[in-house]
Order: C-alpha cells, then sequence, then structure tokens
C-alpha cells in the first residue's frame, strides 16, 4: 500500500464521517423508549422489553422460552480468568444511557488525547465519548445513499428490530438456527434480552456492492449490552461486513454479551471484520468492559466460505471464539485474529472449526500480543466428525512478548474421529529481541517506531485480511495501544 | 576539524573493562582500518560509536564534529551520520526491507531537518544506488534480513550504508564468512562510496580485505588499546608475523594523525 492511497483512503474516510454526523436518516432510529427498565430480570422484564419494541407475538414467545432456559443453566467459570461475579439481578436490562458528558469538557482528558493520537475527526469525538448529541438534520444523509443503492441490489441491511416487524418470515427462518438460545449461558440470556443488532440478507447471486458496516448504523452505540446480529448470504451471494470502531468505546455497562450468527448457503462467502477497542479500564483493570461473546458461522452449503478477522485490543476481560461450522461439502472456514493485552487485561480467545462435510478446509492464524501485565490466552477447537471425509486444518498460532511481566498461553484441543483428516499446528513464541530494537535504533528509528513496525511485522498476516481502511486503523491503534509497552 | 576524536576511551561491558584508554583520530576522507586478535575489543569499540546499551564509558571521551557523542541517542547518532555495518545483522520478520530502509531515511532527514522522501523518491533513490553497487533490486521485497545468506545480509548492509550515505561509517568485520566473490562486491561497494567528506573505519580480523579496500592507516588493538599504528605496510608485517610480534613493541604515545 503506499502512501498515495493511504492518503487516498484517509481523506475519504473523513469525507463520509463528516457526511454521516450531519444527519441521522429516519430509518436508522432505534426504537429505545425513554424510560428505562429498573434493575432485575423476570418473565414481566422479557415481556416489557418485546413489548417496547413492539414485537409480534411469536418473537415474544421466543424470548421467553429462552428465559426459562437460561433458568436452568449455569453461570460457566473459566480456568484462566479473574472476575468477579456477576451479578444478573443487578442489571437493568433495558436502560436509556444515563450519566453522559453533557460536553466534552467534561470527558476525560486522557480519552480525548487518544481520539487526538487516532486521528478521529473532531467531530466525531463527541459521540464516541459518550456525549449527548443532538441530532441536528440536513437535507442529504449518506446513510439514505447508501440504502438505495442496496436496495437496487435486493440487500437488506437493517436493524434486527426493523427486520423483526420487517421481515419477519426471514427473521424466523434463521434466528438461533446458528447459535441456539440453549447453547450457553450467555447465548441464552442474550436471546431473552437482546435489545438490538444488525439484519443483514443478501439474495441469491448478488455480490453486496459495498462493504457494510456498523459505522452506517448510526445509533449502534445504543443497542446496550446485549446485541443480536443475523446475517445470510444466499445461495451465491457474498457479503463483506466490518464491525466495530478503533476509538476506545466507553460504556457504563460492564457486561457486553453479543451473540452474532452467520448462515452461507451454496457457493455463498462472509467476510466479518471486527475491530473492537473496547474501554479496557484504567492501568489497574477498574472499571473496564467484560466482552463476552458467542459468534458462529454457519457453512450450510456446499463450497461456502466464512471468514471472521479482528484486532482486539481492548477489555478488560475478553472471551470470544468466533467459530466455523463447515457442514457443507467443500466449505471453508478461516479465522485471523490480533489480540493485544496489556497493562492488566485478560483475553482468552480462539476459534473453533468444526468439520462435518466432505473436503471441508479450515485456517487460523492467531496472533497474540502481551504487554505490561497483559495476559493472553489462545483457545482454539480444531473438531473433525466420523463423516468429515478429506478434512483438511492448519494452524499457526504465534505470541509476542513485550516486556517481562506478560504472558501467553496456548490450549490447542484437537478432536480427530476422521482417519484421514489433516491437521497441523504450528505455534512460535518470541520477545522484541534487543539485537532488534538496535538495529532500528543504530538506522535513525526511534524507539516507539521500531516495536511499532517490528509488531506490525508480526500482524501483517492478519492485517492483509482487513479491508483497507481497517487496516490503516488496526495499525494505528495498535501503536497508540503499545504506548509505553517498552521500558 | 577532526572528525572523530576518541580520547582516552575507558569501557566496561557487563561488569568487566574492555576498553582500557583507546586512542584516535579520524578525518574525513581517510579509511582507517583496526586489526587485533579476538578479545582486543574490536566490536566493543564499533558498539560504543553506534551507541549500544550495556556499554559504559567509565573515562575518556569522544568528540565527534565537535559533539560529545556519548551524549547522543543511538538514533540520534546515525542522523548525525554515524552508521555500523553489524558482523552480525540481525533479522526481522515481517517488516519489508524497503520499508524498513525509507523509515529509516526518512527518520534521520526529519532529524536533521530536510524533507521527507515520499515513496516513488524513494524508490528512484534505490534503483540508483543498487546500479551502483550491480546488487539485484531482489533483497528489496524480502523481509530486513530474513533468509538472507551471510553474504547477502553483508551486501545488505552495504546497500543501506549507500542509501543512508553517512559521514563516518564503521564497518565490523564485514568480511567474516564472504566468499571471495563476496568480498569484492562489499569492497567494491565501500570504494565506491569514498568521498573527501566521509571517514572509514574498518574492522578486520584478515588482512585479506585490505588488498580491495586500501586504507590509509592501520591501527593494532590488542587487550583494550591501540598499540600500534602505520600504513598500509603495517597490515602486510602482522600477516607475515602474527599479533605476537606486535606485543612485543612499544606503544607509542600519539596514534594517528589529530
Amino acid at each position: 500500500m503506499n502512501d498515495e492511497s493511504v492518503q487516498r483512503t484517509e481523506a475519504a474516510g473523513d469525507a463520509v464521517a463528516e457526511a454521516i454526523n450531519r444527519r441521522y436518516s429516519a430509518g436508522f432510529v432505534t426504537d429505545i423508549e425513554s424510560e428505562s427498565l429498573p434493575p432485575g430480570l423476570d418473565e414481566e422484564v422479557v415481556r416489557a422489553i418485546s413489548a417496547r419494541k413492539h414485537e409480534p407475538e411469536w418473537m415474544t414467545e421466543w424470548r421467553l422460552a429462552a428465559y426459562r432456559h437460561w433458568l436452568t443453566m449455569q453461570n460457566p467459570h473459566w480456568a484462566k480468568l479473574r472476575i468477579a461475579p456477576i451479578d444478573f439481578q443487578a442489571i437493568s436490562y433495558f436502560s436509556r444511557p444515563k450519566n453522559r458528558p453533557k460536553s466534552l469538557d467534561e470527558v476525560d482528558p486522557k480519552l480525548l488525547e487518544t481520539y487526538d493520537r487516532l486521528g478521529v475527526p473532531l467531530h466525531e469525538r463527541a459521540r464516541l465519548a459518550g456525549v449527548a448529541v443532538d441530532a441536528v438534520f440536513d437535507s442529504v444523509s449518506v446513510g439514505t445513499t447508501f440504502r438505495k443503492e442496496l436496495a437496487d441490489a435486493g440487500v437488506i441491511f437493517c436493524s434486527m428490530s426493523e427486520a423483526i416487524r420487517e421481515y419477519p418470515d426471514l427473521v424466523r427462518k434463521y434466528l438461533g438456527s446458528v447459535v441456539p438460545p440453549g447453547d450457553n449461558y450467555f447465548a441464552a440470556l442474550n436471546s431473552a434480552v437482546f435489545s438490538d443488532g444488525s439484519f443483514v440478507f443478501v439474495p441469491k447471486g448478488v455480490r453486496c456492492p459495498m462493504e457494510l458496516s456498523t459505522y452506517f448504523r448510526i445509533n449502534a452505540r445504543d443497542t446496550g449490552q446485549f446485541e443480536r446480529t443475523l446475517l445470510i448470504a444466499e445461495e451465491g451471494a457474498s457479503v463483506s461486513y466490518l464491525e466495530g470502531c478503533t476509538a476506545p468505546m466507553r460504556d457504563e455497562n460492564q457486561l457486553h454479551a453479543a451473540v452474532v450468527e452467520l448462515v452461507a448457503l451454496d457457493d455463498a462467502s462472509i467476510k466479518y471484520s471486527t475491530v473492537q477497542n473496547w474501554y479496557p479500564g484504567d492501568e489497574n483493570g477498574v472499571g473496564g468492559i467484560y466482552n463476552f461473546v458467542t459468534k458462529r458461522g454457519d457453512c450450510r452449503g456446499a463450497r461456502s466460505k466464512i471468514s471472521w478477522t479482528q484486532v482486539e485490543t481492548g477489555s478488560a476481560i475478553t472471551w470470544k471464539y468466533p467459530s466455523c461450522v463447515l457442514r457443507g461439502d467443500d466449505s471453508v472456514g478461516e479465522f485471523n485474529s490480533v489480540a493485544l493485552t496489556h497493562h492488566r487485561q485478560q483475553a482468552d480467545t480462539g476459534t473453533k472449526m468444526i468439520h462435518i462435510g466432505k473436503n471441508t478446509k479450515s485456517k487460523i492464524v492467531s496472533k497474540g500480543i502481551s504487554a505490561g501485565r497483559g495476559q493472553n490466552t489462545y483457545r482454539g477447537l480444531v473438531k473433525v466428525e466420523k463423516g468429515a471425509e478429506g478434512a483438511r486444518n492448519h494452524t499457526q498460532c504465534d505470541s509476542l512478548l513485550i516486556g517481562k511481566k506478560c504472558g501467553a498461553h496456548t490450549f490447542p484441543y484437537i478432536e480427530v474421529k476422521h482417519p484421514g483428516a489433516i491437521v497441523e499446528h504450528e505455534a512460535t513464541t518470541s520477545k522484541i529481541s534487543e539485537d532488534q530494537l538496535f538495529y532500528c535504533l543504530s538506522r535513525g528509528i526511534g524507539e516507539e517506531d521500531a516495536v511499532s513496525m517490528i509488531v506490525d511485522g508480526f500482524c501483517k498476516q492478519v492485517f492483509k485480511e482487513l479491508p483497507m481502511e481497517f487496516a490503516v486503523e488496526a495499525k494505528k491503534l495498535l501503536e497508540v495501544s503499545l504506548e509505553g509497552a517498552v521500558g | 576539524m577532526t572528525m572523530l576524536h576518541i580520547d582516552d576511551l575507558h569501557v566496561r561491558v557487563a561488569g568487566k573493562e574492555i576498553l582500557k584508554g583507546l586512542s584516535l583520530a579520524v578525518n574525513a576522507g581517510e579509511v582507517h582500518a583496526i586489526m587485533g586478535p579476538n578479545g582486543a575489543g574490536k566490536s566493543t569499540l564499533g558498539n560504543v560509536l553506534a551507541g549500544r546499551e550495556g556499554y559504559e564509558a567509565t573515562r575518556g571521551s569522544i568528540v565527534y564534529n565537535g559533539k560529545n557523542l556519548l551524549e547522543l541517542a543511538p538514533e540520534e547518532r546515525a542522523a548525525e551520520g554515524v552508521f555500523l555495518a553489524f558482523q552480525y545483522p540481525v533479522e526481522i520478520p515481517g517488516v519489508n526491507n524497503t520499508y524498513f530502509l525509507k523509515a529509516a531515511l526518512n527518520a534521520q532527514r526529519k532529524h536533521r531537518g530536510e524533507g521527507e522522501l515520499d515513496s516513488m523518491q524513494f524508490l528512484k533513490l534505490v534503483r540508483a544506488k543498487l546500479g551502483v553497487l550491480h546488487i539485484s533490486d531482489e533483497l528489496l521485497h524480502r523481509a530486513v534480513n530474513a533468509g538472507f545468506s551471510g553474504g547477502e545480509k553483508k551486501r545488505n548492509e552495504i546497500f543501506q550504508m549507500a542509501l543512508l550515505e553517512p559521514k563516518l561509517a564503521i564497518l565490523d568485520e564485514t568480511d567474516s564468512g564472504l566468499d571471495i566473490d563476496a568480498l569484492r562486491m562489499v569492497a567494491d561497494g565501500v570504494n565506491a562510496m569514498r568521498d573527501p567528506a566521509r571517514a572509514f573505519v574498518v574492522i578486520t580480523h584478515y588482512q585479506r580485505l585490505l588488498d580491495y579496500i586500501v586504507p590509509d592507516f592501520v591501527h593494532v588493538m590488542v587487550d583494550g588499546r591501540i598499540v600500534e599504528s602505520g600504513d598500509k605496510s603495517l597490515a602486510l608485517k602482522l600477516e607475515e608475523h602474527g599479533y605476537a610480534w606486535i606485543a612485543e613493541r612499544r606503544v607509542p604515545d600519539q596514534i594517528g594523525a589529530a
């Protein structure tokens, strides 16, 4: 990527951001009402949530069934994470974000400094910092333009709430088919009380004409803690979806338990990219976000392909395993990840590749960077079922340690029930050596730039899977996140 | 003004004194060779000049173009025109060689208040230098030293030197591990860069390299000090008689040209 194209991209990004900020199109307003529900969870709360969203009866029933199932489940424990127990009755399940700063003057100056370093345009900072922004409406909206282009192509991209009302058949057909409510504790909870999320449907043979992004769903921030996303690509369809943002996202909700389901039919392909930088808490990890997410892709059709690409540098605690179920013959699953832990962050992340159909392939590239006192754990499962003839997996799991107080742990699980399967696992652990640093210094490159360069080289394999704008942001994000890591 | 003036330098590494009163004066346009047996402290001298951490100067001074070199950070020294060609260049996987060099050159230019080069300008410069050195552009596409043979790594060092155009180039046993052809190539590169404004300090074990890079001055280092200096014929005498011969001679008071 040369300098010119980077400049063009940045300029384009700025222009788009500016246009979006000028107007919020009517179609994107969510259904969050002005009052919050008191804390606590019972059937009445579930009904109330459903009622406020004007959901049809079947949806309310679906939520209730999930809630009842949740009651029978146990809060899981993870060996290598240290978290205080979460009191589910102390959480409000439908709340309007309160205690919002009234202006940028009330925002933590350190946060503002980060926006500066990341090059976040000025008009974006207020929104990201959670300042209550008065919607000022203008006549032209980027959101509207894109919606038209998508509509012409037949692509549906809207909020989950809207989809439940406007496209109930589609939602009913696919919701919960990849992550059933009973799948795990947090999925059950999410199914009962989910607030909002994205719904994407790409019809047969359509290549979605642009990269979809949560950026365009203006109120993405207000979806609260239980986000639910459903993405469907019919036969021969393809789509690329971007989630997240590099500026640290503040949220007084400490627990984030989202569910993302992807469905790819015959010859379809879905690329799902995430760049997330949840607020990690202060240097002692206090006040950070717990990010527990269930993300799963079902390669339902033959020759379908789903790839997950993520760059995660935030959260106090991260627990996520974007997975692929390789059901269709000749289907392909990919997972590319860079996870950075710094200060006192803990991350337990990885992926699950389940090989079921014939001649399925999966590729895993996991890059973990630990700095400060960060603890980074990769937990991966490669499962080859009995009938999965011709299954192939390649896993590459690399850890980079910066400094003397951090840790990297790897737990690869391999379960193979078909004798012909080929499963390869490679792992490396390395430090940024003093020799490498001195080499850079002796050529005139400053220490922080040298560390960035070396870390970037380490992550390159993953970055090149990201859509270009995200790759540029991700690089910058790592640079900022690694500040003070050496020394 | 003398470009480099080292005066009675004592350096400690890992608690042990390696340089024990080294003095040396180098002027622009000169090529100085430093020879000596293993353990003499030759590499230590190179590392101290480049500013590597862990090398503590306990006594003496290094003045470079009127500045106290010991007070400058390694990247500042680089921007001031000091270049060390490493004996064992380290690999940096994933970092493209061209990208690395552009970052280095621009960092130095920025420090000196010169404008930075954009990709086009940089590539033009690169191709010009490759031509002069007769090096293939293949090494441009690879990661820094990753998968390079010993000879290729040394060639990459010389290429970097050509690109960064230092004022004081220190070659730390650049000839070690090279066959005759590679040696010639390295020597050609260095000779192509000889200039009245540039000085070379060539640290070497064997006289052989000096057949190709003909020095103005030869110094012999033994046990942390320079014990003998002369012209290129000194190197030939060393080859003939070995280092033990030096130990028997007196240590002159003034070394090199002031």
